[in-house]
């Protein structure tokens, strides 16, 4: 299967990346070479196979329900682009 | 002393025949006059190695209880968070993140001692197999500097090659340690998944990432890899096992060895000096008294798609939190929420690491997750099955690490597909969570490096690590000084 233009563009929005007009071309051409050599291994039947998630057959470790981190806001947001009464700030998304 | 391996040096500051200023300086001087060719490095911080090495001649001044790696210089992947200390992934994104904290990996390293020298260059986001992607340029390979030294621990493998510091910190998830160690020279070791922790190890596709070390014999790497190692609670998918010595087998006998040779990994595509090199340390093997098992790796071939499924899927996921609010770039220019989102992103990551993030999407999307996500978990199951089945009849599988040996700079860079069929040898341990390591086995006709890969059972480091170091005590490959950064 081969991906168009708008495929492309809706895939984009939801991965909140935008693609430049200018380069539109390649990346689909070369998108939709990815996803043919993709395509090859569904062909393979695999009805009776369990799903394989994690390379170990780990359990969730559980811990007790107690506080262990330290408040270290300050720390952390002196990296932030933008923060404000230890707010980080982002456009106005409410009128 | 530039030449020596870490086992060499920390004898040797053992013996008080020098001191870790005297090799801090020594490799600074070295990455100084070197690096503006090479690239192997983003971030060099001579004043804090320099007052790490201090510090170490003063535990061992006042004979504090000293490891083997106290003093020992090193050199990190820029995908380990240090505090304090640029940590940039390879890309713009990060270009000016100073994490708060130190990844496992850092911290056990530089409680056991050793010098950081800086952060190593390689892909963005660890994404790419020529250190092509990173956006602080490529890096050039050591034994010809027309050539990618691989990646996407390019940086590491460059430093370690060409001198620059005795060993470095890599991650692999499709082949980021064994491949560049096979395209430089030297040697790598992607362990057991969950045996080092990832906390503080930028992600990319949590279900296979796993960090390793990376330097120029196997002794260096069994040394690393007893600092590296451990159980760690901060990384949910780390091993709790008792601590080993995975330098205990060096010693070990190759009579009886099982060889698994997988019919598989010497099939089209491979370079013919490459399988003349691998076919000949198969021979020295054998002369040793190993047994040669061929093997059937049925499921292998389609270990290239499903990785490139499972890969981009866990990184476009992996990757959402890269948004412009908490730390990393933000765009200067946007008109609301979204596009302030929207443009960070577009601007702050690069061509393959947005091409991967779309993969990753569209596999993940509505209508195609049972198509394409879950087929590729059945199918890893099928290749993880295929090695359970195959360790019933040997005990280490031996094959090429890459199918050819270095290539130009540029000219796979724009053919995605040709630059994934890098790694055909080297995903297939990630998806079942093997361990394997590359070594270096001779040369092709142009000069150029060839590595030789062992891929174990699991939690086998230490018997991988005992097999390698018999083959180096019987050669030299590892020991070559590349031509094009000479002593």
């Amino acid at each position: 299967m081969s991906l168009s233009k708008d495929e492309v563009d809706r895939i984009a929005r939801l991965a909140r990346l935008a693609v430049r007009p200018e380069e539109s071309a390649a990346v689909i051409e070369r998108l939709n070479r990815v996803l043919g050599m993709i395509e090859t291994m569904r062909a393979v039947d695999t009805r009776q196979v369990e799903p394989m998630a994690h390379a170990l057959d780990v359990v969730q470790r559980l811990r007790a329900d107690e506080v262990t981190e330290v408040d270290q806001h300050v720390l952390f947001q002196s990296i932030a682009p933008a923060v404000e009464r230890d707010l980080y700030l982002v456009p106005k998304v409410i009128e | 002393m530039l030449n020596a391996t870490v086992a060499e040096l920390s004898s040797a500051l053992a013996a008080r025949q020098v001191s870790s200023v005297e090799l801090a300086q020594l490799f600074l001087e070295r990455i100084d006059r070197l690096n503006g060719s090479l690239n192997a490095f983003i971030t060099v911080d001579a004043e804090r190695a320099l007052e790490q090495a201090r510090r170490a001649d003063a535990q061992r001044a006042g004979n504090a209880v000293v490891g083997p790696l106290t003093g020992v210089p090193i050199a990190h992947k820029d995908i380990y968070c240090t505090k304090g200390m640029r940590t940039t992934c390879g890309s713009r994104m990060l270009e000016n993140f100073v994490s708060p904290y130190d990844a496992h990996v850092i911290e056990r390293l530089e409680s056991a001692g050793t010098v950081t020298l800086g952060k190593t260059n390689m892909d963005e986001f660890a994404m790419g197999s020529s250190n092509e992607t990173s956006y602080y340029g490529p890096v050039r390979n050591c034994w010809n500097r027309g050539c990618v030294p691989g990646g996407s621990s390019g940086g590491s493998a460059v430093a370690v090659a060409a001198r620059m510091a005795p060993a470095a910190t890599g991650t692999d998830t499709g082949g980021s340690i064994r491949q560049p160690a096979a395209l430089t020279g030297t040697c790598g070791l992607k362990p057991t998944y969950g045996l080092v922790s990832r906390y503080g190890m930028i992600a990319f596709a949590s279900s296979l990432d796993q960090g390793g070390p990376m330097a120029r014999s196997a002794q260096d790497l069994a040394l690393l890899l007893n600092a590296m190692a451990g159980f760690d609670r901060r990384d949910s998918t780390s091993v709790e096992r008792a601590p080993e010595d995975y330098a205990r087998m060096l010693d070990l006998s190759l009579d009886g060895l099982r060889i698994g040779v997988p019919e598989q990994f010497f099939g089209e595509g491979l370079d013919a000096d490459v399988r003349a090199r691998v076919e000949e340390a198969l021979h020295w093997f054998l002369a040793q008294g190993a047994r040669r098992v061929p093997l059937r790796l049925p499921n292998a071939e389609l270990a290239l798609p499903v990785y490139y499924v499972l890969a981009p899927a866990e990184a476009s996921s992996n990757l959402s939190r890269y948004d412009g609010v908490r730390y990393g770039h933000r765009a200067t220019e946007y008109e609301d929420l979204l596009d302030m989102y929207v443009r960070s992103r577009t601007e702050g990551f690069g061509e393959e690491v947005k091409r991967r993030i779309l993969v990753g999407t569209y596999v993940l999307s509505h209508g195609y997750y049972d198509a394409y996500y879950l087929q590729a978990q059945k199918l890893r199951r099928l290749i993880a099955q295929d090695f359970v089945q195959a360790y019933r009849d040997c005990d280490v599988i031996l094959g090429p690490t890459t199918p050819t040996t270095a290539f130009a700079l540029g000219s796979k860079v724009d053919d995605p597909l040709q630059m994934y069929l890098n790694d055909i040898y080297t995903i297939p341990a990630p998806l079942a969570g093997l361990p394997a390591l590359s070594i270096p086995c001779g040369f092709d006709a142009q000069g150029l490096p060839v590595g030789l890969q062992l891929t174990g059972n699991y939690f086998a480091e230490a018997r991988l690590l005992g097999i390698a170091q018999r083959y180096q005590l019987a050669t030299d490959w590892h020991l070559r000084v590349p031509r094009e950064a000479p002593l």
